[in-house]
């Protein structure tokens, strides 16, 4: 539903976004990852058709986003960055305004501003000016305002920014409940909103795609992948230590920490290995007085960070 | 044209949201008053016409039509709903003519507001109310060329005090245009037909006539296709911003 090819946006000599592609299919839920200034939100915004790239086209829905910019603008809904809107409205006027505009008229206007409302939880603060709200309800109002229409497409910009847990959650289930019949892109600094809400993850640092995959696969890579991390008495770490490196499975072991009299030991399996199996048999048979024991699926931080600093070239070629 | 209306409205409500609406209108009303009364003389004049009436528009607009305009667009690009208006699925003309329409609307009700000056000069004497209408007519079209500069100014930039001290430069380049000030700097190098080409710009000729009671379509046209000229220039302003 959202083909993007070779898009590249330059803001004088600087490349913001150069020859991105990605096409996101209905149901995929794309979370955008990246540093600050890589380029996300300048992709959103040629996609939305708020900026002209300077080469490159998106089509949305299969109307150019450049040539048709209404016809693709009214198959989308769009959270800007920070959730911009109208202040001196209070919510129920600013929903009523999008509504309007997006051509909805008397009672069909009404139905659409009222599932928005119930949807997006802001029936307490209906009547408050917009300015007046938290960020938490500033940002719902925003999130109302995108999904008002029942897009086939949507961008968000940060939508959970600035939540607290309750609503970051209540945000999420939504955006959940929706995947199924859109198209969504959402871009986002926090790695545990990927692995709750996305369906695929795309990295893009210095404006261009360095990684693009299945959350899990992207867990896959990280060095904590099937890691598993065992709490011992401090009396029996040493030993636990040097048995464990002696399993065939296992690439490296450390101590990673210790607290209480405890010391933590987090074993590193050889590419791919599962070691719990492994690692508890052995802890049964050499009665280690366990207090501790679990596996890792991976640290999806460690892989953002592995990603976008240092072997940023080296990432890009492996994928 | 089925944005325009929701645009509009949003935009006039916007006014009277805050108390921009009601400063402005008070200001607009109290200088007015002091112009006609003060600096016109209007009792002393024992003349039952609005001529020292309408004759300081010209002047007050200068500074009170930028204000109204700085915001227009400036504001929205501040304030991050610039994004938000220029994706919903509105044409770039129907945001620039809607907002447009909205300011101008607005400061004709502040102009209607002037109504007991027409009250007290019928109350006095009988004037000639053809003329008088006439005069509103005019200072209202005037009104609306000042906003057209003002709003394609304030399109330029985010900052409201640029797009403010810009305007009232353009506008005051616009009114005085006739002015000898004027007129003698380019009388003494340029083609005759070049300085009454800029003469003919001048905001304050176009006005008196019409002030005078003399309805021309050319005067009005002149001020309709200002107004027109700068709207599609704010389009174009917009557009070009999308470059980045």
């Amino acid at each position: 539903m959202i083909e993007i090819q070779g898009l590249t946006k330059h803001f004088g000599q600087i490349a913001a976004v150069s020859d991105l592609s990605l096409s996101v299919g209905k149901g995929e839920v794309l979370g955008f990852l990246g540093p600050n200034g890589a380029g996300k939100s300048t992709t959103m915004k040629m996609i939305t058709g708020y900026l002209a790239p300077t080469a490159g086209h998106v089509r949305v829905c299969g109307h150019d986003v450049e040539t048709q910019t209404i016809a693709a603008q009214t198959q989308m809904g769009y959270l800007p960055e920070g959730a911009p809107a109208y202040g001196d409205m209070t919510a129920r006027q600013f929903l009523r305004f999008i509504a309007e505009i997006r051509g909805f008229r008397g009672e069909g206007a009404k139905e659409a501003v009222a599932r928005s409302i119930a949807r997006t939880e802001l029936v307490a603060v209906l009547d408050q000016p917009i300015e007046t709200l938290s960020k938490g309800f500033k940002r719902r109002v925003g999130l109302a305002q995108a999904i008002l229409h029942d897009p086939p497409v949507l961008i968000m910009d940060e939508p959970t920014d600035g939540l607290d847990p309750n609503q970051k959650f209540s945000v999420r289930s939504l955006l959940k409940a929706m995947a199924p019949q859109k198209a969504i892109i959402v871009s986002t600094h926090l790695l545990e909103e990927v692995e709750a809400i996305c369906t695929r993850a795309v990295i893009i640092d210095k404006g261009g795609i360095v990684a693009d995959g299945k959350p899990a696969e992207l867990l896959a890579r990280s060095r904590h992948h099937n890691a598993v991390t065992l709490a011992l008495p401090a009396a029996q770490a040493q030993a636990a230590i040097a048995k464990i490196k002696t399993l065939p499975n296992v690439a490296s072991v450390e101590q990673s920490g210790s607290d209480d009299g405890l010391v933590q030991i987090t074993a590193f399996p050889k590419s791919g290995a599962l070691l719990i199996e492994e690692i508890s048999a052995t802890a049964v048979r050499e009665q280690w007085d366990v207090r501790e024991l679990y596996a890792e699926a991976g640290r999806l931080d460690e892989v953002f960070r592995a990603i976008t600093t240092h072997d940023a070239q080296r990432a890009k070629a492996a994928a | 044209m089925n944005q325009v209306w929701p645009i509009f409205k949003r935009e006039f409500a916007a006014y009277f949201a805050t108390p921009l609406a009601y400063v402005f209108i008070v200001i607009f009303l109290f200088a007015m008053g002091a112009f006609t009364f003060y600096i016109g003389h209007f009792y002393e004049n024992g003349v039952a016409d609005l001529g020292v009436f309408f004759a300081y528009h010209p002047w007050l607009y200068l500074f009170l039509v930028p204000a109204i305009a700085m915001r227009l667009w400036a504001e929205e690009r501040r304030t991050g709903t610039m994004e938000l208006l220029l994706t919903l699925p509105a044409p770039l003309w129907a945001s620039v003519l809607g907002k447009y329409l909205a300011a101008w609307a607005f400061t004709g009700v502040a102009l209607l507001l002037t109504f007991p000056i027409w009250i007290t000069v019928n109350y006095l004497g009988s004037p000639d109310n053809g003329v008088i209408l006439a005069g509103y007519l005019g200072s209202f079209l005037m009104a609306g060329a000042y906003l057209a500069i003002g709003t394609c100014i304030s399109a330029t930039t985010n900052n409201q005090v640029i797009a403010f001290v810009v305007t009232v430069v353009v506008c005051f380049l616009f009114t005085i245009s006739g002015a000898p000030l004027v007129i003698d700097f380019f009388r003494a190098w340029a083609p005759f037909t070049l300085v009454s080409a800029i003469s003919s710009f001048s905001f304050l000729t176009h006005f008196s006539a019409i002030m005078a009671g003399v309805i021309d379509l050319r005067d009005i046209l002149f001020f309709l296709s200002l107004i027109a000229l700068f709207l599609a220039a704010n389009v174009v302003v917009l557009d070009l911003k999308k470059m980045g």
